[in-house]
C-alpha cells in the first residue's frame, strides 16, 4: 500500500527524499555516509578529547594497559605456566615480552573495537533521537577513534622491535611480508566492526547481549593465541581451532612482524570469508533495525 | 501545478502501548513459555491507563498536509497530540507505518538544548561538531564561523569548554548554528522556550528574514501563540494524532485554544509533558483539582485553592512554582511566582495553591504550570510544564458602584485601584 502511494506521488512531483515504511533488505546509504566524513572525523576527534582530557597522563593511558597486560602474561605465562610462544615447530628465538606485546595490542583493538561499535545505539541514543545522520557513521567512527590507541601502541611496540633487531641475538627478521600488515589491521575493523553490529542491532530488542559482550570476549580471548603458541593447540584439533577467525589474523601478524612461524593461506582465507560474511550480516541487520530503533530504545 | 517542498501524504505512526523500552531475552523467553502455557503474559505492564499492553496506539492518523517554499508553518496542539512525532518522521530520525513523507532539500532540526553538544569540546569544536551533524562540511563551516560566532553571542567564551556554558548559552550557540546552515527546511521545536527574551526577538527576525529573503521552509512548534502570531503565516492543529485545522493562523489559535472549552475541575496531566531538563526530572505534575469547586468559573477577586498531585521521583526541596496566564484567545496576562521554594520529599504528594484572581478582568483564561529551578546566573531549569495546566472563567461580581468590566477595550487585568486624595492645605 505503501509503495502505490509513493508511485502516485512520484507521479505528481519528483521528491529528492522519500520517507515510507518500505524496507529494502540492504540499503546503506552508503555515499550518504561518506558525505558525512566530516562527522565521522569530528566523532573521532571527540571520543579522543573526551577520553583524555582532564587525566594527567593523557594518551599515555593508552601505552599503560597493553604494557600491563604485556607484563602480566610474562610473567604468568612465560615465566610460571612456562607455556610455549612458538607457532611451528623449529628453533627460533623470541623474545617473550615481544611475543605477547603484539598479540595484546592486537587483541585490544579488536575487543575495544568491538565493544563500542556493539553499544553504538544506547550510547548515542540520544543524539540519533533528535536529529538524524547515516547511523553507520557511530560505528564506524567507533572503529576508527580506536585505531588512535592502536597506532600509539605500535609505536611503542616499533621501537621495542627495533631495538632487538638492531641488537640482534633473536631470530627476527625482515620479510617481505611486512607488506600484509595494513591488509591485517583491515581485516581486524572488518571483523570487530562486523561483530559490534550485529550485536548492537541486536541490542536495540535485547538489551542483555551488552552484559554478554563481556563475557563472550574474556573466553574469546582464551581462544585465541594470545597466551600461547599455535605449538600448544594438538594437531587433530587444528582444523577446528583455525575456525576462529581471529587466530589466523593473529599468527599471520606474528609471521609478518618476526619473520617466521605460521602462515597457513587457506585459513586465512576462510577468516576473510567469515569476516567479509559478518559484516554483510551486521549491515544488513543494521539497515533493518537503524530505521525504527528509535521507537523501540 | 504548484511545487511543494514537502508533502506528507496520509501518514500514520502507530505504537504499542508499554513497548516502549527495549525487552530482555528472559522476558521473551518468559513471554512464550507463558503463552505455550495459556497463561497470562507475566511480563505485561499493569496500571497504564486503560490501554492494555500491546494495544495500538495512533500517535498520527492518517494526517496530510503539503509545504511551499518559503512558507513558515505553525504546529500547534496540545501535548501528545502528534506533533513531536510528526516532526520526527519528517526529520527521518523514524519512519511512518503507513503513508508517505517526499522532501526537497535539506532539513535542519534545531537541536535541544545540550544535544550535539560535547561538554569537554569548546564552543568553537562543538560549532564545528553540531554543523557537521546537520549535514554541513568542514569548508562550509569555515566560511560561516565567524558569523555563527557573532550571532550567537557568545564569541567571549568560544574556546571554553561547553560544559561551564549556561543552557541559555548553549541555546544560543545551537540556534546560531542551525540558522547558518543552508538547508531547505528547518524546524524548529519550542527551542526559543529557554533564552532571553531578546535573544527570542532576534530569533524570531532572523528567522522570519531567511524565510522571506532566502525562501526557506520553516516548520515551527510552540506552545507559545504568540511567537506563533509573529512568525507563522499558516498553522496546522493536530488533536490526538489528527489534523483538524490547516490554514490561517488566527483560526487556528482559536481551534486550539476551544479544543478543551469543557472547564473541568479536575485536570489530569498525561505522560507527554513538556520537559526541558538535561536530567531526569525530579518530579512530574500529575492532577490538578479545585478545592470545594463545583466549576471552573470564579466571581471576580476569589482566592481559589487549588490542590496540585504530583510524582516523586527524587526528593527536591529548590523547587519554585509558577503559573503562567493567558486569556482564552493566547494573549499572556501576567505570571503569578509561588513566593518561597516548595519542597518535594516524603511520602506527601499534593500541595494545596492558593490562586488570588484579584487582578484578572473577567474573561476566560488558561493557565500554563511551570515547575523550575533557578541557578545563581538567574537561569531557569524547567523541571516540569503542563500547557495548559487549568483552565477557569472570571465571572463579574453585582456592579455596586462600578462599571462592568469591558475586557475588550480595558484589558485582561484589572490593577489596583487609584487611590485619590486632596493634598492637605492646599487651595481648591
Amino acid at each position: 500500500m505503501a509503495s502505490e502511494m509513493e508511485e502516485q506521488g512520484r507521479m505528481e512531483q519528483q521528491f529528492g527524499t522519500v520517507i515510507t515504511s518500505k524496507r529494502r533488505t540492504l540499503s546503506l546509504h552508503l555515499r550518504e555516509t561518506l558525505q558525512y566524513r566530516d562527522l565521522i572525523l569530528l566523532f573521532v576527534k571527540r571520543d579522543w578529547t573526551a577520553m583524555y582530557k582532564q587525566t594527567v597522563l593523557g594518551p599515555l593511558w593508552a601505552l599503560i594497559q597493553p604494557l600491563m597486560s604485556t607484563i602480566v602474561f610474562t610473567i604468568v605465562f612465560g615465566n610460571l605456566a612456562q607455556l610455549t610462544t612458538a607457532d611451528t615447530p623449529g628453533d627460533y628465538l623470541l623474545p617473550e615480552f615481544l611475543f605477547y606485546m603484539i598479540g595484546n595490542i592486537c587483541w585490544n583493538y579488536f575487543s575495544t573495537t568491538l565493544q563500542a561499535t556493539s553499544d553504538i545505539f544506547w550510547e548515542n541514543g540520544d543524539l540519533m533521537d533528535k536529529v538524524y545522520f547515516p547511523r553507520l557513521v557511530s560505528p564506524i567512527a567507533a572503529a576508527c577513534s580506536r585505531l588512535i590507541s592502536f597506532g600509539i601502541q605500535c609505536g611503542l611496540f616499533v621501537l621495542l622491535w627495533l631495538y632487538f633487531l638492531i641488537r640482534g641475538g633473536t631470530s627476527i627478521r625482515i620479510t617481505p611480508m611486512l607488506l600484509m600488515l595494513p591488509l591485517l589491521v583491515l581485516q581486524m575493523m572488518v571483523l570487530a566492526l562486523g561483530c559490534g553490529i550485529v550485536v548492537s542491532s541486536l541490542t536495540t530488542k535485547y538489551r542483555d547481549l551488552d552484559m554478554l559482550v563481556d563475557f563472550a570476549l574474556g573466553l574469546w580471548r582464551y581462544a585465541c593465541p594470545l597466551a600461547y603458541g599455535l605449538q600448544l593447540i594438538p594437531e587433530k584439533y587444528m582444523g577446528i581451532y583455525l575456525l576462529n577467525p581471529v587466530t589466523p589474523i593473529l599468527t599471520t601478524v606474528r609471521r609478518a612482524v618476526f619473520g617466521f612461524g605460521f602462515f597457513d593461506l587457506r585459513a586465512y582465507i576462510v577468516s576473510w570469508i567469515v569476516s567479509l560474511a559478518v559484516l554483510l550480516l551486521g549491515l544488513v541487520l543494521f539497515s533493518h533495525v537503524e530505521r525504527t530503533f528509535m521507537d523501540t530504545i | 501545478m504548484e511545487e511543494w517542498i514537502l508533502k506528507v501524504d496520509h501518514v500514520s505512526k502507530q505504537y504499542r502501548l508499554g513497548q516502549i523500552g527495549g525487552t530482555t531475552l528472559r522476558e521473551e523467553f518468559e513471554r512464550l513459555h507463558a503463552k505455550l502455557r495459556g497463561r497470562e503474559d507475566p511480563t505485561r505492564m499493569v496500571g497504564l491507563g486503560d490501554g492494555t499492553v500491546g494495544e495500538p496506539f495512533l500517535a498520527l492518523d492518517h494526517v496530510s498536509f503539503a509545504v511551499k517554499k518559503g512558507e513558515r508553518l505553525g504546529i500547534i496542539g496540545h501535548n501528545g497530540a502528534g506533533k513531536s512525532t510528526l516532526l520526527k518522521l519528517i526529520s527521518r530520525i523514524t519512519v511512518p507505518t503507513t503513508g508517505w513523507i517526499g522532501l526537497n532539500g535539506r532539513v535542519a532540526s534545531l537541536l535541544e538544548v545540550g544535544t550535539g553538544f560535547h561538554e569537554e569540546l569548546t564552543g568553537r569544536e562543538n560549532i564545528y561538531m553540531n554543523g557537521a551533524i546537520l549535514g554541513m562540511k568542514r569548508k562550509e563551516i569555515d566560511e560561516k564561523i565567524e558569523d555563527i560566532i557573532e550571532f550567537s553571542e557568545c564569541s567571549q567564551f568560544i574556546d571554553t569548554p561547553v560544559k561551564r556554558y549556561s543552557s541559555g548559552m548553549c541555546v544560543k550557540l545551537a540556534f546560531s548554528v542551525a540558522a547558518h546552515l543552508d538547508s531547505e527546511i528547518m524546524i524548529m521545536d519550542e527551542v526559543l522556550a529557554v533564552g532571553d527574551m531578546a535573544f527570542q526577538t532576534k530569533c524570531l527576525e532572523t528567522m522570519s528574514d531567511v524565510s522571506r529573503v532566502e525562501g526557506r521552509t520553516i516548520l515551527y512548534v510552540s506552545h507559545n501563540m504568540n511567537t506563533i502570531r509573529r512568525l507563522c503565516d499558516r498553522v496546522i492543529v493536530l488533536d490526538h494524532g489528527k489534523l483538524v485545522h490547516d490554514g490561517g493562523v488566527e483560526e487556528g489559535i482559536a481551534i486550539y485554544m476551544g479544543a478543551q472549552e469543557r472547564l473541568s475541575t479536575c485536570m489530569e496531566y498525561g505522560e507527554f509533558h513538556e520537559r526541558e531538563t538535561s536530567e531526569d526530572p525530579p518530579i512530574a505534575l500529575k492532577r490538578l483539582e479545585a478545592v470545594e469547586r463545583e466549576s471552573m468559573a470564579f466571581e471576580r477577586g476569589a482566592v481559589v485553592r487549588l490542590k496540585l498531585f504530583y510524582q516523586i521521583m527524587r526528593p527536591a526541596t529548590d523547587i519554585w512554582l509558577r503559573f503562567e496566564l493567558k486569556t482564552a484567545g493566547g494573549q499572556l496576562v501576567g505570571t503569578v511566582f509561588s513566593i518561597e521554594k516548595l519542597r518535594f520529599e516524603g511520602s506527601k504528594q499534593t500541595v494545596l495553591v492558593d490562586f488570588d484572581t484579584k487582578h484578572l478582568a473577567p474573561g476566560k483564561f488558561c493557565a500554563d504550570i511551570v515547575a523550575y529551578r533557578k541557578d545563581g546566573l538567574g537561569n531557569e531549569e524547567l523541571i516540569d510544564g503542563v500547557f495548559p495546566g487549568f483552565r477557569f472563567e472570571i465571572t463579574d461580581r453585582e456592579p455596586e458602584d462600578q462599571l462592568i468590566w469591558l475586557p475588550q477595550y480595558w484589558g485582561p487585568a484589572c490593577l489596583h485601584p487609584l487611590q485619590i486624595s486632596v493634598e492637605e492645605g492646599s487651595v481648591s
